[in-house]
């Protein structure tokens, strides 16, 4: 089994390789404004701006707002 | 072959994240909603003329289902930025196994994403805040959201460029008493927020932000232990298998 440490004994475990830039960047990108894109729903969206006008999401994750830290009203 | 990597490490990371924010929604239902239905209780003895007269959703709803749609998403969202994160942290920070990486990342990003923004602007139940500072408040705590995790990753990278010369005990002391140092710096800089009504229940407060807190230790703490197995049984498998078939077979 090759691993690449100094002395490679049962007990050493195996140090994970870098995933290079390139090959992250492209998931970090779509996945991350996805993500970014869920917080906003979740924080602050019919709170300080709105893209859905109304109450309704305000209203309906208002709880979750408060405990999660977010300014809420 | 590395991008099917990166997509494995995502997809056990918004789960991760979503098992985390059901332990998250235990400790929130049972912990934090006594508070904030005493705190709404305040709310509406006082009714000085608040917006909430037409009910649209009702309070049952709000502290079972709603709470669960908010905390839940949450969850599933960091999931997948520190999934993200992670890859990029993998053998970057030192010599870590996965397992410890995923931990030690889960921590930083509790304080990052969490504790430095509470400490300046921590969670406000109810009847605490005034309406009309409403896009203030919100922009000055995104604001300490993100210059939380810019300095986490500035601290990172300090540490990386110091630890040549000082050591990697020392390059990390010196890293953390920047972080802490900027990080006051920002707090005495940024403006004060103090909305509490003079006659609201200090108990009330506490609790309520203690609990606030408690959810969040909860999350990345969970967070980071179950991320963790799933990313080492991903990375590094048991050695004990007969043949020593790549760990991530899928087509992309």
């Amino acid at each position: 089994m090759a691993q690449h440490v100094a002395q490679p004994t049962a007990d050493t475990p195996a140090l994970p390789a870098k995933l290079p830039i390139g090959a992250i960047a492209p998931w970090a990108v779509f996945f991350g404004i996805l993500m970014l894109v869920l917080l906003y729903f979740v924080g602050a969206e019919q709170g300080a701006t709105a893209v859905v006008s109304g109450e309704d999401v305000h209203e309906w994750v208002h709880d979750a707002r408060h405990l999660l830290g977010f300014p809420c009203h | 072959m590395n991008s099917a990597i990166v997509r494995n490490l995502l997809v056990r990371g918004m789960l991760a994240g979503l098992a985390a924010g059901v332990l998250a929604l235990v400790v929130a239902y049972f912990l934090g909603e006594p508070s904030v239905d005493t705190a709404i209780g305040f709310e509406e003895s006082h009714a000085a003329g608040h917006e909430h007269e037409v009910e649209l959703v009702s309070r049952s709803l709000q502290s079972t289902a709603g709470l669960a749609t908010g905390v839940l998403i949450y969850g599933v969202a960091f999931g997948g930025i520190a999934a993200l994160a992670y890859c990029f942290a993998l053998g970057r920070v030192g010599r870590f196994t996965p397992r410890a990486t995923a931990l030690l990342l889960s921590g930083c990003a509790l304080i990052a994403v969490y504790v430095v923004p509470f400490l300046k602007y921590p969670a406000n139940p109810p009847a605490v805040g005034d309406g009309d500072t409403i896009g203030k408040r919100t922009t000055l705590y995104f604001l300490m959201m993100v210059l939380g995790v810019l300095l986490a990753v500035a601290a990172t990278l300090l540490g990386k460029r110091l630890a040549p010369r000082l050591g990697t005990w020392y390059a990390t002391v010196v890293a953390v008493a920047a972080f802490v140092l900027a990080t006051g710096l920002a707090y005495a800089f940024l403006p004060v927020v103090n909305e509490v009504p003079a006659d609201f229940p200090a108990a009330v407060l506490w609790r309520f932000r203690l609990s606030a807190l408690a959810m969040q230790v909860t999350l990345w703490g969970a967070f980071g232990l179950v991320f963790g197995e799933l990313a080492q049984r991903l990375l590094s498998p048991e050695p004990a298998k007969a043949a020593p078939a790549p760990a991530v077979a899928a087509p992309n």
